[in-house]
């Protein structure tokens, strides 16, 4: 286990690792969403009540998933670099950032999609729509608090302590977001009962979830690896590896 | 080497005397909270009716607002001038000594602004029962916005120009605060119970007063390395 740590904390060792990782997800990623994709837009039954608009939710549900779950691999690769000092943790935070604020935004605007059909109306400060939209503010700070820095190490210091309290704090938020929503507004709109879900359109869900963990899994290894080049850009061993063909 | 406590104290006194030497530093917040306040009926239009519903939302955004301009100064003096460093160099947690900042700027900008804010209350027509939770309120929350602000204030204290950019960090964070005060005057003005919403109150400020001086005293030393 300590090893495993220790060698992750060596940049050309990672640089390896990550290559061949992604080189075996992205199949990975590719056949997942295509299957997920064709199963729960052409096959899965329409829905009794939405008809054909519910289909979005293979898109907003898997987006906004890994969207709230990104903001947690990001804080603890904060905590791993504050704790250990591993470089490479603060690599794979700066690349969690734009992947999740993306996603999150993602979630957003297909959610607005949603709603339009639905609700009749593009935005409503429901109380999940408004978490989604603050978790995005929280990735947009993180997000701006690095490039506000001119050294990136102290950048990634400062992101990393931003990130665990938002880690606390997003708890919070959403709890008191949802009472406020249940005091002050009609609950006349509510999401559609996901628990309730037929399997017919779970298991493309499920498949949905999976492919986009991994697309955003290869999204972030990509961005560290491209982080990587930039950094080590004048290094012998990324040469080597590059002449390897890594 | 004085002791522990004995040093805090001084600090924390040292803190509210170099505060109330510039009293325009305490006076600004809350001319700025007067005259964002008298925006409102402008914008809104005078009716006395819908501003009362309107007032417990007005009263809290605005000191939020005037709370987040205050708190991009809370560490800058110190800063500048090096004693942060001092203290960083002083055999006490800097998390403590930064923890005497953030009180000494509760006590001068978050408890004036809830001391006066009965008069903006009475500005936009807030029903009278609600006033001493408005106090209430604001006094308890202030000190959660203090606590976060410090911490954004302490990450951001060594960017040129950070006073946009801490605004951008903490924002996010206030939200429960907001939720949780403007709640308790609602709930108050209505004529309920807003014991609950203080007592969240209370808690933010509880976990806040443990946690928050961490926070602060990590993004002091990463901005001093800077």
């Amino acid at each position: 286990m300590w090893t495993i740590i220790h060698k992750m904390g060596s940049p050309p060792w990672f640089f390896r690792f990550a290559g061949t990782l992604i080189r075996w997800l992205l199949p990975a990623v590719v056949l997942l969403l295509v299957v997920g994709a064709v199963w729960g837009l052409l096959y899965a039954p329409p829905d009794y009540k939405q008809g054909n608009s519910y289909r979005i939710i293979f898109i907003h549900v898997p987006a906004a998933v890994v969207a709230l779950a990104g903001y947690y691999v990001m804080a603890i690769a904060g905590a791993m670099s504050l704790i250990w000092k591993i470089k490479m943790a603060d690599t794979a935070m700066r690349a969690v950032a734009p992947v999740g604020a993306a996603l999150t935004f993602v979630a957003l605007v297909t959610g607005a999609i949603w709603g339009k059909p639905t609700w009749g109306t593009w935005w409503v400060w429901d109380a999940r729509i408004t978490s989604m939209l603050i978790l995005l503010f929280l990735y947009l700070g993180v997000l701006a608090l690095f490039e506000a820095y001119e050294n990136k190490a102290v950048a990634a210091k400062a992101c990393a302590v931003l990130s665990l309290v938002g880690t606390v704090n997003i708890p919070i938020i959403y709890k008191s977001v949802d009472w406020w929503y249940s005091l002050h507004q009609p609950a006349s709109i509510k999401f559609t009962g996901q628990s309730a879900i037929d399997a017919s359109m779970l298991y493309p869900l499920l498949l949905m979830i999976l492919a986009f963990y991994s697309l955003f899994a290869v999204a972030v290894l990509l961005n560290m690896r491209a982080d990587l080049l930039q950094q080590h850009r004048n290094s012998a061993w990324l040469k080597e590896q590059l002449l390897e063909g890594n | 080497m004085p002791e522990l406590g004995t040093f805090l104290w001084t600090q924390c006194l040292r803190q509210i005397k170099s505060r109330v030497a510039s009293p325009g530093e305490i006076a600004n917040p809350l001319l700025f909270f007067l005259m964002v306040v008298a925006l409102f009926p402008i914008g809104l239009g005078p009716d006395p009716d819908r501003l009362a519903t309107l007032a417990p939302g007005i009263l809290w955004v605005v000191a939020l607002l005037s709370n987040l301009i205050v708190s991009g100064r809370l560490f800058a003096g110190d800063y500048e001038d090096g004693s942060l460093e001092q203290l960083a160099l002083a055999p006490y947690p800097l998390a403590l000594s930064a923890l005497t900042e953030v009180l000494a700027h509760w006590l001068l900008s978050g408890v004036t602004l809830a001391l006066v804010s009965p008069v903006f209350a009475l500005l936009l027509n807030l029903p009278n029962g609600a006033i001493p939770t408005l106090v209430g309120s604001l006094v308890l929350g202030s000190l959660c916005l203090s606590l976060i602000g410090g911490i954004g204030a302490a990450l951001t204290v060594g960017i040129r120009r950070g006073g946009l950019l801490l605004s951008l960090l903490i924002i996010p964070l206030y939200v429960p605060v907001l939720v949780f005060g403007t709640s308790a005057v609602v709930e108050a003005a209505a004529g309920g119970a807003p014991q609950i919403w203080l007592a969240l109150l209370g808690a933010v400020a509880a976990g806040g007063l443990v946690v928050a001086p961490l926070a602060i005293g990590a993004g002091l030393r990463i901005s001093l390395d800077n």
